[in-house]
């Protein structure tokens, strides 16, 4: 009977993983499969025209603004409240309440984000639907990540290191940027490439606050769409599968760029300091 | 009050009879009270660590503080030089007067830093090139010219009898060292801030006999110019290379002697169990 | 040996840390800024949303019940209820977890416990990878593939339906739920392992009695994580859901979760509609707080 019961679950163990595999693979498969046939020079670095035909370029490029600038803001942002909160805060009420927000902010769904956007920075402050108020939003979107992953690599850095710096008159200041950040830099790099992946992967959000405008934005206080709001577009208003895919193909090659990099350079990164 | 301002005292008036005059006693240095604690108590938030600790450290002599685990002993140690700031609940209260100056009371905990310069227990040297690891203190400092920092790299190197063992590899990672090594490169890194007084957390604890060794010959060596004072374990490396001794118990100066009086004619009872290894 | 103090280089440092204090409290008043930043956001979020949507009940006389229990929305008409948006989002919710958390988990205890390592090597980075990629993506695969699917198999009218968004979900969780769950597993110590198996009891027997309970926590996280993911997904939704304002009762029923309520009306609303559009956010924002509070309750309970 408990031999039953074992293979039973064996089996069950062995089924789970296949189908988990198959429909991720299937997933992948479908994507290339589907959009690999639109995929050229032409379609990648083209003008998009709305008689079909034409190229991914101004999204690609939306997409760019985006990522940099919601990075602009939210790493130096993001990397020194994790300092106050790791190096600086005396341990009380203060940095429980600035824990408690943080988590909070990455519980929240990110079409809230995108509502109080809609509100706040393209209404409130009068910045319209625009590539700008669409990377604030993600700013307070990606905030989150970086603080929590620089705390994380804060509390890798040895307390040897500070002690030995501020031992030796230098200020916590001096002890920051020249001891403490350097170690924990592998770590804040990967908060940095996790949010970009975020920010690309982001539809609700960018689609309450950017708008839809499928044109080469003219600054970054233009309405526009970045890659995945164009996935989702197409085929919401056209049906265009292959199209989808195709954008889908071009997503994924950046997400599988952006992981490797970051593999890469954190490895890079943990030689140069343990050699 | 205590027995080392009593010697202290006595020696001025023996130095006054024989003609010397105060003020050149002050230049020469030696025997001076470099360092003066009167009446310190630590807490811990609500945990008292140092009870009413009072001694004076003489200059350009090495002075060992030894005493069972948790007697107080490093926390003493980093009072000095005002570690303990980095723990919120510390609270200090009593004087430390170092080179006439309440440390305590004066805000400057940098210049007190640069002045007091410590060595820990394990040596501690940054993820970074042997030369960047002595420089960082007078770079720190605002010391940016090449030929300067490299006079100060080679002369700290070589304070810290060192110098010869790494001359040729100062650009490669301090982390390649042996640990014997790194902390006299640790040494060295101290030096290099040109300060009164060294403080030493059991510098020795982490090395082999012959590294120990090294280090220990470094010392002696060392009090020539600097004051030193060591916090140790190790009771034959006290009496091998201290002029005097603390002994700590429990968050207490026990008794303060010369060294040698500590170990062969201790007057307290707790003290001679200590040294004769009866307890700790 | 001699190193000799330079007087003239300890009048300079006197100066210099003057400047040094300053820079010094100035830098530590800037990082707490910057901390407090993201409690200034959280603040301003909740506060915008909760003013906006309690406009409607507070100043412009609409119930809040009958907007909870209505079961018409017709903006055009002034009937904002939700009821039918409410039940489809937790149908949704409870059944792509029903789905996602078994199969992520058994996938998780697979290369945890059971692939070789050679396997698991392979299969884990690339799962995890699956986890960064874009959402709308799992909704063009739903919309493409899976729609299709039940509209031939089950000879529907209209494939975009409550189970279409089940299964979206739930393939959207998986990535998630196994990389989270499958480093908890791997986290349990040897010991426990060889414990169990040297009193005797099998392989399978150790990884459901000893393994999985001792991981528990993790596994909670990931639950958490994967629904998170899960419930406040739109885009995707929105591909595969049907928007049929009906209160569903069977899984091909086409429907309009929260979420795809908010995105699909935000672009054109104004004025009350608009207020209700974030009255929809204040539900779906208790919803994923009562969610967290349960999944933290259930797994406290475990816990004893």
């Amino acid at each position: 009977m408990r031999d039953f019961k074992d293979n039973l679950l064996r089996g069950l163990l062995w089924l789970s993983a296949f189908l988990s595999v198959a429909v991720l693979l299937m997933i992948v498969g479908f994507i290339f499969y589907k959009g690999m046939g639109l995929i050229s020079f032409e379609f990648i670095f083209g003008d998009y025209s709305p008689e079909g035909g034409g190229g991914i370029w101004p999204m690609i490029v939306t997409t760019v603004y985006t990522i940099v600038i919601s990075l602009i803001i939210a790493t130096p942002i993001g990397i020194l409240a994790a300092v106050y909160l790791h190096e600086y805060a005396k341990q009380g009420r203060l940095v429980r309440i600035i824990r408690f927000a943080t988590e909070s902010l990455t519980g929240i769904p990110s079409i809230i984000y995108g509502l109080f956007g809609a509100v706040f920075f393209v209404t409130t402050l009068k910045l319209g639907m625009s590539i700008i108020a669409a990377s604030l939003t993600l700013t307070i979107i990606v905030l989150p990540v970086i603080i929590r992953t620089t705390e994380e690599s804060l509390k890798t850095v040895p307390a040897s290191y500070r002690e030995g710096s501020l031992a030796l008159g230098n200020t916590k200041l001096q002890t920051l940027y020249k001891v403490i950040l350097p170690s924990a830099m592998p770590g804040i790099l990967s908060g940095i490439i996790l949010s970009i992946g975020r920010i690309v992967g982001e539809s609700a959000a960018i689609f309450l606050t950017a708008g839809t405008v499928a044109a080469m934005p003219e600054s970054i206080f233009s309405s526009a769409r970045t890659l995945t709001v164009h996935s989702y577009l197409v085929t919401q208003e056209a049906g265009d599968i292959e199209l989808a895919a195709a954008v889908g193909i071009v997503l994924i090659v950046i997400i599988l760029a952006i992981n490797f990099s970051a593999t890469y350079i954190s490895k890079k990164l943990n030689k140069a300091t343990n050699k | 009050m205590n027995r080392a301002l009593k010697e202290h005292t006595k020696e001025l008036v023996k130095q006054n009879e024989t003609g010397k005059g105060i003020s050149e006693m002050a230049q020469r240095g030696k025997g001076n009270a470099k360092i003066k604690v009167k009446d310190l108590n630590l807490f811990y938030g609500e945990k008292q660590a140092l009870f009413g600790v009072s001694l004076d450290i003489n200059e350009k002599e090495v002075t060992a503080l030894i005493g069972p685990s948790g007697c107080g002993k490093s926390t003493f140690l980093r009072t000095l030089n005002r570690m303990n700031d980095l723990i919120d609940s510390v609270k200090i209260t009593g004087d430390i007067i170092i080179n006439d100056e309440n440390i305590y009371t004066s805000s400057d905990v940098i210049k007190l830093r640069t002045k007091v310069g410590m060595v820990f227990q394990k040596p501690n040297l940054f993820p970074m090139s042997i030369y960047d690891n002595v420089a960082y203190g007078p770079r720190g400092q605002g010391i940016k010219n090449k030929k300067e920092l490299d006079k100060i790299v080679e002369e700290s190197l070589r304070g810290a009898a060192i110098w010869d063992e790494v001359k040729d590899r100062l650009k490669t990672s301090a982390l390649g060292l042996s640990g014997g090594q790194q902390q006299r490169v640790c040494i060295a890194r101290a030096i290099a801030m040109k300060p009164d007084v060294i403080l030493m957390d059991e510098p020795t604890s982490a090395l082999d006999p012959i590294s120990t060794l090294k280090v220990e010959e470094l010392i002696t060596q060392m009090k020539e110019d600097f004051t030193i004072v060591i916090v140790t374990h190790n009771m034959q490396q006290a009496a091998r290379i201290s002029d005097k001794t603390a002994f700590f118990l429990n968050g207490e100066v026990v008794e303060y002697d010369e060294t040698d009086n500590i170990f062969s004619t201790p007057k307290d009872q707790r003290t001679e169990d200590y040294v004769t290894g009866r307890f700790g | 040996m001699s190193i000799p103090t330079e007087n003239k280089q300890t009048e300079n440092i006197g100066k210099a840390n003057k400047r040094k204090y300053f820079l010094e409290s100035v830098s530590s008043k800037l990082f707490m800024i910057c901390a407090l930043l993201s409690v200034i956001t959280l603040v301003l979020i909740i506060g915008f949303v909760f003013y906006k949507g309690s406009h409607p009940f507070v100043v412009g006389g609409y119930s809040f019940i009958d907007f909870l229990f209505g079961t018409d929305w017709v903006p055009s008409e002034d009937k904002f209820g939700i009821f039918p948006m409410i039940i489809a989002s937790i149908y949704a919710t409870i059944g792509a977890l029903i789905i996602g958390v078994p199969i992520g988990l058994f996938t998780a205890i697979f290369l945890a416990e059971i692939a070789s390592t050679r396997v698991a090597k392979i299969i884990s980075p690339a799962i995890q990878l699956l986890a960064g990629i874009p959402s709308v993506l799992y909704g063009v695969f739903g919309l493409a593939i899976i729609v299709p699917f039940l509209q031939n198999t089950f000879g529907l009218a209209k494939g975009q339906s409550l189970i279409a968004v089940i299964l979206v979900l739930a393939i959207m969780m998986l990535p998630t739920i196994v990389t989270v769950a499958e480093t908890a597993i791997r986290a349990v110590p040897q010991s426990y392992r060889e414990g169990s198996l040297a009193l005797g009891v099998s392989h399978i027997g150790t990884i459901f009695r000893v393994i999985v309970p001792a991981a528990k926590s993790g596994i909670m996280t990931a639950v958490v994580l994967g629904l998170g993911r899960a419930i406040g997904e739109t885009m995707a939704v929105i591909l595969v859901a049907g928007n049929s304002l009906i209160v569903p009762t069977s899984l091909t029923d086409s429907i309009r979760p929260l979420t795809t309520n908010i995105a699909l009306e935000m672009g054109y609303a104004a004025g009350t509609h608009q207020e209700m559009l974030f009255a929809t956010g204040i539900v779906l924002f208790s919803f994923i707080l009562i969610l967290n509070f349960v999944l933290a309750k259930i797994s406290a309970k475990g816990g004893n």
